[in-house]
């Protein structure tokens, strides 16, 4: 009995100094994220299709260059993340996840560009209480919204769906999701679909 | 009606209430939720947990007297950061005789599929067992807790769960956390009583 007495007191104590060091949530900036509730879930109607071209663009990043979409024809896949704005919940833990898949998109010769309507000051400053993230961060801010206005995933509202879309090395558009604005797309579904370009690739 | 026909009408009617969320996270002294868990693929999780046959179970068929949960989520920033830290905790109980019989450590990844949480025990190499809850019954059923969130859980011979610990997490070192844990409960490394 004693033991037990002890070992409830050791756990315990071990959870207790385990406490926050920081506010802690799933989202990276609990404090700071303004939550619009449940939202439509698809405010917009898509423009390009699977086996289309992918329109091009050029956006500021907010690491510094300009970012061209057809820079990376014949280099890479491209996955571009759109999501509807910066300091959102769903957004502030859908990035911060990819942080741990970089090997995967890597290992499938792809890369990541993350694409938000919101201008470059609020993106860094998103960012950087986010944490780094290791891919590019676009702004499609002005026009505005001009780059997920030409995929057709630009809300009536003026943000952006939460959009996945993969091109391949061609250019052509390979997988199209527009998710549930209120939920985070699974991994699975954007690897799976890398997997299969790969698997068509000769 | 017919015997088979009532029972199914009782069920769909009761149904709902297995599935109802709770308003806030696990209390201290309060039983725990009676979630169920699929039993692991994994053989070394199986018997680590005490478990065979097929799932799901609920949590008093785990085979331990305290059982360590923590709440995480991969796309967690603070997860990610803290994952180092869990796994130090894990490996200091399982190095202590006197404890790693008694307590088990498990994680439960709301909002993540099998996948997700498998990409997540990949990169952070995590000892025990994760269980994925992809569509957020298990978190409903903790308040929708904040992550990372730890739930210390009593569970009695009889297969009561009591919650004895519910805190939002947040630390980086649980090493020194477990050092300084012993020293606030009179214990040397080994779990025996200076």
């Amino acid at each position: 009995m004693k033991v037990e007495k002890t070992l409830s007191l050791l756990v315990a104590a071990a959870l207790l100094f385990g406490a926050p060091s920081f506010a802690a949530a799933g989202t990276a900036v609990p404090e700071q994220i303004y939550d619009p509730g449940p939202l439509k879930p698809v405010d917009s109607r898509l423009k390009v299709a699977v086996g289309d071209p992918a329109p091009d663009f050029t956006l500021p990043s907010i690491s510094g260059p300009r970012v061209t979409l057809s820079d990376y024809r014949q280099k890479k896949n491209v996955v571009i993340s759109f999501v509807p704005a910066a300091w959102t919940p769903v957004c502030s833990d859908q990035w911060p996840g990819y942080n741990i898949t970089q090997d995967l998109f890597q290992a499938r010769d792809a890369l990541l560009l993350g694409i938000s309507v919101d201008n470059i000051p609020t993106l860094h400053a998103w960012v950087q209480e986010m944490g780094r993230l290791w891919f590019p961060v676009l702004s499609d801010f002005w026009p505005h919204g001009a780059a997920a206005d030409r995929f057709g995933v630009l809300r009536s509202d003026g943000t952006a769906e939460r959009a996945i879309v993969i091109v391949d090395k061609q250019g052509v558009i390979r997988y199209i999701q527009v998710s549930d604005i209120n939920v985070r797309p699974k991994l699975e579904e954007i690897i799976r679909a890398l997997d299969r370009i790969a698997a068509d690739s000769p | 009606m017919n015997r088979h026909a009532l029972i199914f009408f009782l069920a769909l009617l009761l149904a709902p209430l297995g599935l109802q969320g709770a308003q806030s996270p696990p209390m201290v002294g309060e039983p725990f939720p009676d979630i169920r868990l699929a039993i692991p693929e994994n053989p070394d999780h199986r018997a680590y947990l005490g478990l065979s046959g097929e799932g799901p179970v609920p949590l008093r068929a785990i085979d331990a007297e305290v059982l360590l949960i923590e709440i995480f989520n991969m796309y967690c920033p603070h997860c990610q950061r803290e994952a180092p830290a869990v796994n130090r905790f894990f490996q200091r109980i399982q190095q202590d005789p006197a404890l790693n019989r008694r307590v088990k450590l498990i994680g439960i990844g709301v909002g993540n599929s099998p996948f997700e949480v498998d990409h997540f025990r990949k990169v952070y190499q995590v000892p025990f067992p994760l269980f994925p809850d992809p569509d957020y019954q298990i978190h409903k059923a903790l308040g929708e807790v904040r992550t990372p969130y730890f739930i210390g859980v009593r569970i009695r011979k009889n297969g009561a769960a009591r919650v004895f610990y519910s805190q939002l997490g947040g630390s980086q070192s649980a090493q020194k956390l477990l050092d300084q844990m012993l020293q606030n409960a009179g214990l040397d490394a080994k779990g025996a009583a200076k």
